[in-house]
């Protein structure tokens, strides 16, 4: 395998099992926490270090997960005291819990594989020269063996635990009356997303942990209407982000993981823009619709109304619509071109008159 | 003598140090359809989510037919109130519905054709049938109630809890509803509602819980639904009922 191909595949691989439990959290209203834990388990990182004294010892991912419980386990005691709000006590939460990590390593574990920038942006481009060898042969980088692993856990707890996470993040009450524990669903949950912080963000850094996590599940939730289908678009968004920001950063020769989630971003405007229900743009046309639709039902009462009266010669003049229905001339000659065109109403000598189906449409109006 | 559905004894609930239920006697005969009413904070909602066990009284003890609720759940179906799910949520009405069997499963069992028959049905009953495949976020007020509605009766207990069902629902759907409840009791389930219109009790209750706080009385509407409780519950701004209840 070539490195660039290794380097897609990793970054792929972290964007799935990113917005596995991303989906989720958007679902919870929660996107803030994926920031929060991504950053916060750094402390347990540098704790379960200087307890092991090794950066491959795996308990660095149980610390780590246990800090993202505590994380959260905090934002919510904070919460609950309604002193402060959620977004707050996350706010406090995670720069405090961040920053003491921070002075750890700068104090303590200067000389050690552990910094800042690496948490923060990841060292994509070097995690093809890490392999994984097993009895003198290369099995491929590592990055892929700790993302994968992640991956699978995600997967399987997605998958397994389906229809309790469903049921748990749309009716926490009817869950708990059922005896579903939405509580330790939602703490598993929050697990999974400390541990898939941890394991990606040596890959990608964890600014791009949290890209992957928010912004395409909350593109895809404009997509589609249903919780399945929301969890596979945004897999196949993430992965899209994934490759598509590799080569955006092979032509601009810039950051990879800045690269890849600037085109989570990307996928994100684009579904936002363009969403065939929800999207802006759908939203805009469907308004322009809703406009010229009452329209047409507005100008066909208004003739309707004035028929019989020998007013009709004036009333119903084209030119004189203007005045009586405050539309612009602009605006009267376009709707009166579309009641035209849908043989809603005929023109003679700039005066209006009612087709049959024009004459149904004003009657159905007055007896709703 | 029968067993009650529900037995409520010594009930006491507090969120800090402040009382939201204070020493709350309940007792609910088996095949009653009762109100649970009282002004805003008198803990109606309270004690439907104490029995359910989704509160941790500070005193007291709650009984569904007999015995602790966490082994009774497969009796008891139950609809919180509709603003306290998120209606955006991405999913279908015969979804939700089926969720109602989501207990009788339990866990990692998934929903199969069985259920789904069985989610169709009940939004039939609940006139609702054609929505099956609707985005919940399409509805109104008034077909989100009917489809919760429609999800409790697929749990098919025998003791149901329905949090506000008649709140912002059309008069079409509020009729609909009570007949639907008044089936439910023919059929010799119970039912619990907590209930905000004080003039439709006597015509759609038997049976009548009226609280603030702390019971003020518990039993058959025409014995204690009287101008005195409902003076005891609400303080003095009940005066223009008198007039429909003046059989006392």
């Amino acid at each position: 395998m070539s490195a660039q191909i290794e380097i897609m595949l990793i970054a792929s691989i972290v964007a799935v099992a990113c917005t596995l439990p991303g989906v989720f959290l958007v679902l919870r209203r929660m996107a803030m926490m994926s920031d929060a834990i991504s950053h916060t388990v750094l402390l347990g990182i540098v704790i379960a270090f200087f307890i092991t004294k090794s950066l491959t010892s795996p308990l660095l991912l149980v610390g780590a997960a246990l800090m993202g419980v505590i994380t959260v386990s905090l934002v919510e005691l904070l919460n609950r005291t309604r002193l402060v709000r959620e977004d707050a006590a996350i706010g406090l939460v995670f720069p405090a819990i961040f920053s003491v990590a921070v002075i750890l390593i700068s104090r303590f574990a200067g000389d050690v594989h552990l910094d800042t920038d690496a948490v923060l942006l990841g060292e994509l481009a070097f995690a093809p020269f890490n392999r994984f060898k097993l009895f003198g042969l290369d099995f491929g980088p590592e990055a892929l063996y700790t993302t994968g692993g992640i991956l699978a856990l995600n997967l399987i707890f997605v998958i397994v635990f389906y229809k309790e996470l469903k049921l748990a993040t749309f009716d926490p009450a009817l869950a708990a009356a059922l005896g579903f524990l939405p509580t330790v669903i939602h703490y598993a949950l929050m697990t999974l997303v400390s541990l898939t912080a941890v394991g990606s963000f040596d890959a990608v850094g964890s600014v791009l942990v949290v890209a992957f996590m928010i912004a395409p599940p909350a593109a895809a939730y404009l997509l589609t209407d249903r919780l399945s289908r929301m969890l596979v678009y945004s897999a196949l968004i993430g992965v899209f982000s994934a490759v598509s920001g590799y080569w955006l950063a092979y032509f601009l020769d810039a950051s990879i993981a800045g690269s890849m989630a600037t085109m989570t971003g990307a996928s994100f405007l684009i579904s936002y823009l363009f969403a065939p229900e929800r999207g802006l743009l759908a939203q805009a046309r469907r308004r322009q619709n809703q406009r010229i639709e009452f329209a047409l039902t507005m100008l066909t009462m208004h003739i309707a109304n004035h028929t019989a009266a020998q007013e009709a010669e004036i009333e119903n003049e084209v030119v004189h619509l203007n005045e009586h229905l405050k539309w612009t001339p602009q605006f009267a000659m376009e709707v009166v071109g579309i009641a035209e065109r849908n043989d809603l109403v005929t023109q003679r000598n700039g005066v209006l008159t009612l087709t049959e189906s024009g004459l149904r449409r004003a009657s159905q109006e007055f007896n709703n | 003598m029968a067993v009650n559905a529900i037995d409520v004894t010594d009930l006491t609930i507090a969120y800090k140090d402040k009382p939201v239920l204070w020493d709350v006697d309940m007792e609910v005969p088996s095949g009653t359809l009762m109100a649970i009413v009282g002004p805003n904070g008198a803990g109606k909602t309270t004690m439907i989510k104490s029995i359910l066990g989704l509160i941790k009284p500070a005193a007291g003890q709650v009984l569904v037919y007999g015995k602790p609720y966490a082994e009774q759940r497969h009796l008891v179906g139950y609809v919180p109130q509709r603003g306290s799910v998120d209606w955006d949520f991405p999913t279908s009405v015969l979804d939700v519905v089926m969720m109602g069997r989501y207990g009788a499963l339990g866990w990692l069992k998934r929903p199969g054709a069985s259920e789904r028959v069985a989610a169709l049905d009940a939004l039939d009953k609940v006139g609702m049938k054609s929505f099956a495949e609707r985005q919940i976020s399409q509805l109104s007020g008034g077909q989100q109630q009917r489809v919760f509605l429609a999800r409790a009766l697929v749990q098919d207990a025998q003791l149901y809890f329905m949090d506000e069902p008649f709140q912002g629902v059309d008069a079409t759907t509020e009729r609909a509803i009570v007949t639907l409840l008044q089936e439910l009791r023919s059929a010799g389930k119970t039912v619990v509602v907590v209930h905000h219109d004080l003039q439709t009790v006597p015509e759609y209750f038997d049976w009548v819980t009226m609280l603030n706080v702390r019971r003020i009385a518990c039993g058959p509407v025409s014995e204690v639904f009287t101008d005195n409780n409902l003076r005891k519950a609400y303080g003095g701004k009940v005066a223009f009922l008198s007039a429909e209840n003046g059989k006392h």
